[in-house]
């Protein structure tokens, strides 16, 4: 019988209730942002003529609207399907490559240490030190904005605290007596690095991971509210947000439904990421 | 030479002053309630010393613990069972019974406990004096003034010197052997009744142990302090006790007086305890010294010459090299096929230095030579086929194994790595790997926290035998083992060698377990070799004075050759930090015939 460590992992993933909810929410999600123009018979830009009172105001949620409409009278429910895709591309595109620049430079920088390191981790220092939004406008700024210059904009501001996080892991983990045993049996940088460093991290950036979810989409909103983000009048759940932020007191819904959705994908990530941890550390097994 | 009973009071000898009845203890774990200590009742005696004897998870800490009501909150509680602490009048208190606040008073002052890592028992941000006076203050109330002398005079007691500027030093100013006198002192500054000791020399040197041992037992003579003194180390028991308990699983096995369990141990189990200890002058005889030496050269497995490891310290505003440790300097040994050169020495004295070098870990300068290749003159491919030769087997089997790998990967993986074999023959190769070590091979799917520590140990040899290697480094592989289990892997190692022919460098700071597995021994000392010969040479002869004490400090697991007094260290054990260019001086050492070689005039 061959050894297959990752068995049977999507099967206990889906004996765990919390991370069959967070796989529910995700899917919806997902199914939500490649539905969109067949769930809702609206335009997410389309300023509905029915969509304002006579005096000007957004409608509250009711039988058309279900969840009321924005400012400019166009229906929330379809801005907040169509933002779905580019939320869901930032948080998990920009926040994916985030990871991986941060996990590369913090795994490099932990285990050969050196020059390589200092080096490596002196400018992950300078990036810290430097504000990330000013930066995030310096390259939005330079680029012509679209959304994948957006994702890859809040990549390069976002890896450098998973780097850091990384970093001290890996040193820690490399002063450990089982990864000098794989160097007196011959192991190779790499396997080591990849087989059985790799592994330990796993916990940090699948935590990381969902966490960075909920903070890449409120950057991009931002991005979005200094008119260098996602372009008007694409939608999106954090220039939704923005755009009506301070209507906050007279139209509550138009914060409260884009902001529920930004926390339960969050969550839903997180309750996933939960699991997965304690299904993938074998000292774990058997425990609830 | 037996000693006789001590000077206590004649009217309150004999009489008891802790009492326990029925005790149990239980915690509470991932799958449940679990008892750790059932049943247990004891007396202790004023004056006397108890020693619980078991191995690791016989329950002795968690009755320690117990009785200072410190058990792991919240998981821990007293099941069951009373413990009586007597007053001098005879007035007695019920500890199980007793709220917080009044406990409080109680430790301390009546019942006063050391623990095991003398590193983690004190406060580093807080002086030693502060530390003593706290607990003198709060339990006596005495003015701050007061409390220093007395501070300073409980440092005199357990003889360190210059006690009143010691009490504005850190703890990490002192060494191992100091700081567990100044927890000893802390302990002792209160008089208790009772003082509670766990496993109080384990983490020291052998020759800081003796110490450390004599002092406690003379402070008990002269206080009439009652002690427990919980030990897995047969040796401390023999040269401690008065009265012993043998513990296992959480059940006492056997008690009786110190000459009444050696001489006539009744349960079996503590047979086979006392069985499974290593003595010196026990070791089966080997082969004959010196049939190895006349091998040529090329014949030897490893040929060390002139090695030496050194680190450097960095300090000052930009962190130049200021200071070097001389971790090793230049040493030399060869070791045969088929033979055990043991390593031994104290901490510090650069033997595990020694070891990484040799597995190629930590950068050296010196000729390493291995199946007639010296290493620094090949090319890097080259240079790992020679170190599939050498494979080494770590101290901790806990720390040693990758966690999150299956046994079976791990022990395949050094046959991986150098690509030997099919998926198939690899797979074979493992399994008959886990039959030779005493193992299933139904076992390999497992991940190694599902196996014990001597079975964990099983799996780092298997692996480290995989590559069929000429030389296994074992770095005080067994010294983390409880001794039965540590007896068991001993014979593995040795029946492995008769079968493969390997040979083994066997670091060890255990004189007794030496003297049992190896044909040479060499002794270091601050990163040089002192003495080095045949095994018989070096227990039966030695000619250097540190070798000489090194084997006499060993406790002895026999009551009627118990020592009246220690050989002591005229001082601590100097550092071998050195500032940049200051020169060593190297040691000489001197032809004793038959392959005997010590240093002199030192």
């Amino acid at each position: 019988m061959p050894v297959k460590p990752r068995a049977g992992v999507w099967r206990r993933l889906l004996k765990r209730p919390l991370a069959l909810l967070g796989l529910f929410i995700v899917a919806i999600v997902l199914a939500g942002a490649i539905l969109a123009p067949w769930l809702t018979g609206y335009d997410p830009n389309e300023q509905m003529f029915d969509g304002l009172t006579l005096e000007g105001s957004p409608l509250p949620p009711n039988a058309k609207f279900w969840l009321g409409t924005d400012l400019l009278g166009r229906d929330l429910l379809t801005r907040i399907l169509f933002g779905a895709r580019t939320s869901l591309i930032i948080g998990i595109v920009a926040n994916g490559v985030a990871l991986l620049i941060g996990t590369l430079v913090g795994v490099t920088a932990g285990y050969f240490r050196g020059w390589i390191g200092s080096a490596l981790m002196r400018f992950t220092d300078l990036m810290m030190a430097f504000p990330a939004l000013l930066l995030a406008i310096c390259l939005a700024a330079v680029f012509e904005p679209s959304l994948w210059i957006v994702a890859m904009v809040i990549a390069l501001v976002n890896w450098v605290q998973t780097a850091r996080v990384i970093y001290t892991e890996t040193s820690s983990l490399s002063e450990r007596e089982f990864i000098d045993a794989e160097r007196t049996i011959g192991a190779s940088a790499p396997r080591i690095l990849l087989r059985h460093i790799l592994p330990h991290l796993l916990p940090t950036i699948i935590v990381w991971g969902t966490l960075g979810i909920s903070t890449t989409v409120l950057l991009e909103a931002t991005l979005s509210y200094l008119g260098i983000g996602v372009q008007p009048p694409t939608a999106s759940w954090g220039n939704i947000i923005f755009e009506n932020q301070t209507y906050f007191q007279a139209a509550p819904w138009l914060v409260f439904f884009p902001g529920a959705a930004i926390l339960a994908l969050a969550l839903a990530f997180n309750l996933i990421g939960d699991a997965l941890r304690d299904i993938l550390d074998p000292t774990q097994r058997g425990r609830a | 030479m037996s000693q006789s009973l001590r000077e206590v009071p004649s009217a309150l000898a004999g009489e008891a002053v802790l009492e326990i009845a029925g005790l149990s203890v239980s915690v509470r774990g991932e799958d449940g309630e679990r008892e750790v200590v059932s049943g247990l009742s004891l007396s202790l005696k004023r004056g006397e010393t108890l020693c619980i004897a078991g191995e690791s998870g016989s329950g002795k800490s968690m009755t320690a613990l117990a009785i200072m009501q410190l058990l792991p909150q919240p998981a821990g509680r007293i099941a069951g069972g009373t413990i009586r602490l007597r007053d001098e009048d005879g007035s007695a208190v019920e500890l199980t019974v007793l709220d917080e606040r009044r406990m409080r008073d109680i430790r301390g002052d009546r019942i006063a406990m050391i623990f095991q890592e003398p590193m983690t028992s004190l406060n580093p941000v807080l002086s030693i004096g502060r530390q003593l006076t706290e607990s003198i203050e709060a339990h006596t109330g005495v003015s701050q003034t007061e409390a220093k002398l007395r501070a300073v005079a409980a440092l005199k007691a357990v003889r360190i010197s210059e006690a009143e500027s010691r009490l504005k030093q850190f703890p990490h100013e002192l060494s191992g052997g100091m700081r567990q006198r100044v927890m000893i002192a802390m302990a002792l500054a209160l008089e208790p009744d009772v003082l509670i000791a766990d496993e109080p020399t384990t983490a020291l040197d052998v020759t800081v142990q003796g110490e450390v041992l004599e002092l406690l037992r003379d402070l008990q003579r002269q206080h009439g302090t009652s002690v427990i003194l919980i030990t897995h180390d047969m040796g401390v028991v023999a040269e401690m006790a008065d009265r012993v308990i043998v513990m296992r699983n959480g059940r006492m096995v056997e008690e009786g007086t110190t000459a009444a369990i050696f001489a006539r141990p009744q349960a079996a189990y503590t047979r086979e305890l006392l069985a499974a200890v290593p003595r010196i002058g026990s070791g089966a005889r080997r082969r004959a010294s010196g049939e190895s030496d006349g091998a040529a050269m090329q014949d030897k497995v490893a040929v060390v010459k002139d090695l030496q490891v050194r680190f450097d310290l960095r300090g000052g505003f930009f962190g130049r090299v200021n200071r070097r440790v001389h971790a090793v300097e230049g040493i030399s040994f060869s070791i045969a096929p088929n033979e055990t050169l043991a390593l031994v020495g104290e901490s510090g004295c650069g033997k595990s230095t020694t070891a990484k070098a040799l597995a190629g870990l930590v950068p050296y300068s010196g000729r390493v030579t291995i199946g007639g290749r010296e290493l620094s003159r090949l090319g890097r491919d080259e240079r790992k086929a020679v170190r599939r030769d050498v494979q080494m087997v770590f101290q901790d089997p806990y720390a040693s194994l990758d966690p999150r790998m299956r046994v079976g990967e791990l022990v395949a993986e050094p046959l991986l790595i150098h690509s030997i074999g099919s998926k198939e023959e690899r797979r074979e190769r493992v399994a008959a790997l886990f039959e030779r070590v005493g193992l299933s091979s139904e076992q390999m799917e497992l991940y190694p926290h599902e196996f014990s520590g001597g079975q964990r140990q099983r799996i780092c040899i298997a692996r480290a035998l995989a590559l069929r290697p000429k030389l296994i480094i074992a770095d005080e592989s067994v010294s983390a083992l409880d001794v039965s289990v540590q007896a068991r892997v001993l014979d593995l190692l040795k029946e492995l060698q008769r079968e493969f022919g390997v040979a083994y460098l066997f670091i060890s700071h255990d004189m007794a377990v030496v003297e049992n597995v190896s044909d040479r021994v060499a002794v270091m000392y601050l990163g040089q070799i002192v003495e080095i010969g045949s095994r018989d040479q070096v227990f039966s002869n030695p000619r250097h004075p540190y070798t000489r004490r090194l084997i006499e400090a060993v406790p002895v697991p026999d009551p009627s050759l118990r020592r009246t007094r220690f050989a002591r260290l005229e001082r601590e054990i100097p550092s071998a930090t050195r500032r940049i260019g200051e020169s060593v001086p190297k040691l000489v050492l001197k032809d004793f015939g038959g392959g005997h070689f010590a240093a002199v005039g030192d």
